[in-house]
């Protein structure tokens, strides 16, 4: 009893300690993030021109004010300019107003955008994001899933005819993956868009969009077929390869030796000698190719011409608009954050080790 | 060092580390190749464009491709008046040149385009001139007149009256023959573009270069301001391999003397760059680059510095310290710390050397990677704005929408590039990996 007690107070300790180290983290990440998106405060010197030639342009344009003369008219301009700046806070110094900014986005609250806006026209930052998710996890969760469960059922298979000609084919395919998606991504679009026009060459669905719902489904799932072979080809003999050679190295632990010479059938090996002790590590990678979801890829989805949050995130860099970047990069560290503590807590439970020593190593 | 060499010897015997390495000296080869031949500075003038290549066609695929294919597509040929039968006649205050400009045209389909240049010597008069088409089969078109200054060029393609008259672009009408318009057919033969001059200063002389421009080019073809692509492929050799071992070496070495440094001091040395480590893991890499090219400059010696900056503290620490942490309590250590060694020698001299066998594959395979990442900046828009490289002949291809064209080419060519170096990287590293870290050969 006092043993389990104190097993508890250690744990509570190094929870909290861990969440503070996280939070830190995140912290200075997110600060880093802020900085560079405004290039170091650049980017209000960029706005503030921006500002002046818009009010300029509008008092210029207006024909109530044309009968005022020009250093009247020039003093109104001057007095507008520095409403629109003091409503935006541009006249304090760009360190008090980084601070704001991070303090806003460690709240969540992403603000509105400076330049884009959702397809449904708001403005926040949150719909923008949310506006685009359902593409990229519908992409990157087809294609990610696919290559997780077919490069481990593929490992296990083959660490079991470990040197067999389909081993051996498998290992020599594996630099194939050292070239990314959207490589592959091109030649498949030479291919099946150009050469042989059986599929769409990019975008998510057909222009216009179906009416009927299952036109549209079939319509999604023509557009997703490249993508997803792309990302596919990219990644799963390097994944089937790293896979299987871990389990190579946990099937030759002399437990499962032992295992196997009391004859116990392979199936049961696979699962309980194998799989069981393994399951940590294959759990972590999971959940964090789950987070890579998040932040998609800018340039598969560039070349696919995909709606997703990697298109979106490339288009708000080059509009400059910097809560939006920051509003992405926040909800990804945050992910990021909470999945790396849910793996330390689930270890912490896990590896009496963790516990005895209360964290370290 | 005999477990270096032993380990040499024993990768003879893995075709991937043979075929590796023969396509990673076929690029290293290549590099030096392009380096010696064409300077640093006369590659980016060339590659900026312009009157270089005012003789190349625009957007002709590639001679052997064609030739593959059992295609005759003509290539381009330019008639010079050098080696023409000039005649001249002088009048007063004047004289009257007579040039006529011969070849022989024995190609399928057409020519893509027909550019004459004039240039006048010897005077500051402009001058007027008349063409005449002469075809094979004793057809013979006026092409008008015009006046010409010092140095001009008259673009046949262009004349629009000709195209109106023709009812056909002038390239395909001049060479059509008596075929039908709408499935016309190049007609075989002695062709001859008639120039009649009349200079206004008795001391001029008029030379005059029909460029008659092909449908293929070269090894790799042109692009659509006439650049030869040869030059951005070759180019993009020496580029690729500099920027991906430079960035390999880079974030390979710092981040393991910070491993190392952080295991041997422990302590709080150790935890500040664990959390630092941590911290960078939540950087985005792919964004802060695009930020970075966006927002400052595109110069690939900028991204070159950046990624190497985002890797020092990349993920690998947490590998490498792994690996270091029992070395540092190795008995080796200790005699070293016993007779006097200081914390770099140690470090540096001790450590490291210890764990290098283990990161060469790593490193090796790591290469590709910066390549290819240097090519999706490019492809983004992002690439160097002066340098030829491959991954920005594939975003001109994008922007030029080649594949709806049907340039495949001009995709083609850069691509299969990147993906040798990436096999060929990749190839080596990997048999590198098998025999550098047996522990699974004994299975």
């Amino acid at each position: 009893m006092n043993s389990r007690l104190r097993d508890f107070r250690r744990l509570g300790w190094f929870t909290l300690r861990r969440v503070l180290a996280l939070f830190v983290t995140v912290l200075i990440g997110v600060y880093l993030t802020i900085v560079i998106a405004n290039m170091g405060g650049k980017v209000d010197e960029l706005r503030k021109l921006q500002i002046r030639s818009t009010v300029s342009e509008s008092v210029r344009a207006d024909p109530s004010f044309s009968e005022m003369d020009s250093e009247k008219r020039n003093e109104l301009i001057k007095e507008q300019v520095q409403l629109q700046i003091e409503q935006r806070n541009l006249d304090e110094p760009f360190i008090w107003r980084s601070f704001d900014y991070l303090a806003q986005a460690i709240q969540l609250d992403l603000g509105r955008a400076e330049e884009m806006h959702s397809d449904t026209g708001s403005r926040a930052v949150y719909d923008i994001i949310v506006e685009r998710l359902p593409a990229t996890l519908l992409l990157f969760g087809t294609a990610n899933l696919l290559v997780f469960f077919v490069s481990v059922y593929a490992a296990l298979y083959l660490s079991r005819r470990y040197g067999s000609r389909l081993d051996r084919a498998v290992i020599g395919l594996a630099p194939s993956s050292a070239a990314p998606a959207w490589f592959y991504g091109i030649f498949l679009i030479l291919l099946f868009a150009f050469v042989v026009p059986v599929l769409p060459a990019g975008g998510m669905v057909a222009i216009p969009p179906p009416e009927d719902p299952w036109v549209y489904a079939g319509s999604v799932l023509e557009h997703l077929v490249l993508p997803v072979i792309a990302m596919f080809l990219s990644s799963i003999f390097i994944s089937i390869y790293s896979w299987r050679t871990f389990f190579l190295i946990h099937s030759s632990e002399d437990y499962v030796e032992m295992a196997r010479a009391k004859g116990l059938p392979s199936n049961l090996i696979q699962s309980r000698y194998i799989l069981r002790p393994t399951l940590a590590p294959i759990i972590t990678n999971f959940l964090l190719m789950l987070i890579g979801l998040w932040s998609g890829a800018i340039i598969l989805e560039q070349v696919f011409n995909w709606p997703g949050l990697g298109t979106l995130l490339f288009q708000a860099i080059g509009h400059r608009d910097t809560p939006v970047i920051i509003g992405g990069v926040v909800i990804f560290a945050y992910l990021l954050a909470v999945t790396v503590f849910m793996l330390d807590f689930l270890y912490a439970i896990l590896d009496p080790r963790v516990r005895i020593e209360g964290g370290e190593q | 060092m005999n477990r270096w060499v032993q380990g040499l010897r024993e990768l003879r015997g893995y075709p991937s580390a043979v075929g590796g390495l023969a396509i990673i000296l076929f690029l290293v080869a290549l590099s030096l190749y392009t380096v010696i031949t064409i300077p640093y500075s006369e590659a980016l003038d060339r590659w900026r464009g312009g009157d270089h290549w005012q003789m190349n066609p625009v957007n002709a695929g590639p001679v052997w491709a064609d030739r593959l294919l059992g295609g005759n597509l003509p290539q381009t040929r330019v008639v010079e008046s050098d080696n023409a039968d000039v005649r001249e006649a002088p009048f007063e205050g004047g004289k009257q040149v007579r040039i006529p400009l011969t070849f022989e045209y024995d190609n399928e389909g057409f020519p893509s385009e027909l550019n004459l240049f004039l240039n006048q010597k010897g005077t500051q008069q402009e001058a007027f001139v008349r063409l005449t088409w002469h075809t094979p089969s004793g057809e013979t078109i006026p092409l008008g007149g015009q006046r010409v200054s010092e140095e001009d060029r008259i673009s046949i393609s262009q004349n629009r009256a000709l195209e109106g008259r023709l009812g056909m672009v002038p390239h395909v009408g001049l060479f059509a023959g008596g075929s039908d318009p709408a499935d016309p057919r190049a007609e075989r033969g002695d062709y001859r573009l008639t120039v009649d001059a009349m200079l206004f200063d008795p001391g001029a002389e008029l030379e005059a270069d029909l460029a008659v421009y092909g449908r293929v080019h070269g090894l790799a073809g042109t692009d659509y301001q006439r650049r030869n692509l040869m030059l951005a492929l070759m180019w993009g050799t020496p580029v690729a391999l500099a920027f991906g071992l430079l960035a390999a070496v880079g974030t390979t070495i710092t981040t393991l003397v910070i491993a190392a440094t952080g295991v041997w001091y422990r302590g709080w040395v150790d935890a500040l760059i664990q959390r630092l480590t941590e911290v960078n893991m939540i950087l985005p890499m792919l964004p802060i680059l695009v930020m970075v090219g966006t927002l400052y400059s595109t110069s690939i010696w900028l991204m070159l510095g950046v990624v190497i900056a985002l890797g020092i503290f990349s993920a690998g620490i947490k590998t490498y310290r792994a690996m270091l942490l029992p070395i540092r309590e190795a008995p080796y250590i200790e005699a070293a710390r016993a007779y006097g060694a200081g914390n770099a020698r140690i470090i540096l001299r001790y450590m490291i050397p210890r764990i290098l066998p283990v990161l060469i594959p790593t490193f090796v395979t790591l290469i590709p990677t910066f390549v290819f990442l240097e090519a999706s900046l490019a492809v983004l828009g992002l690439g160097d704005p002066e340098l030829p490289t491959w991954g920005k002949v594939l975003n001109d291809a994008q922007e030029q929408s080649a594949l709806y064209n049907g340039f495949y080419y001009w995709v083609v060519a850069p691509a299969v590039l990147l993906m040798l170096t990436g096999l060929g990287f990749a190839m080596f590293g990997f048999a590198l990996d098998r025999v550098f870290n047996p522990r699974l050969r004994t299975q």
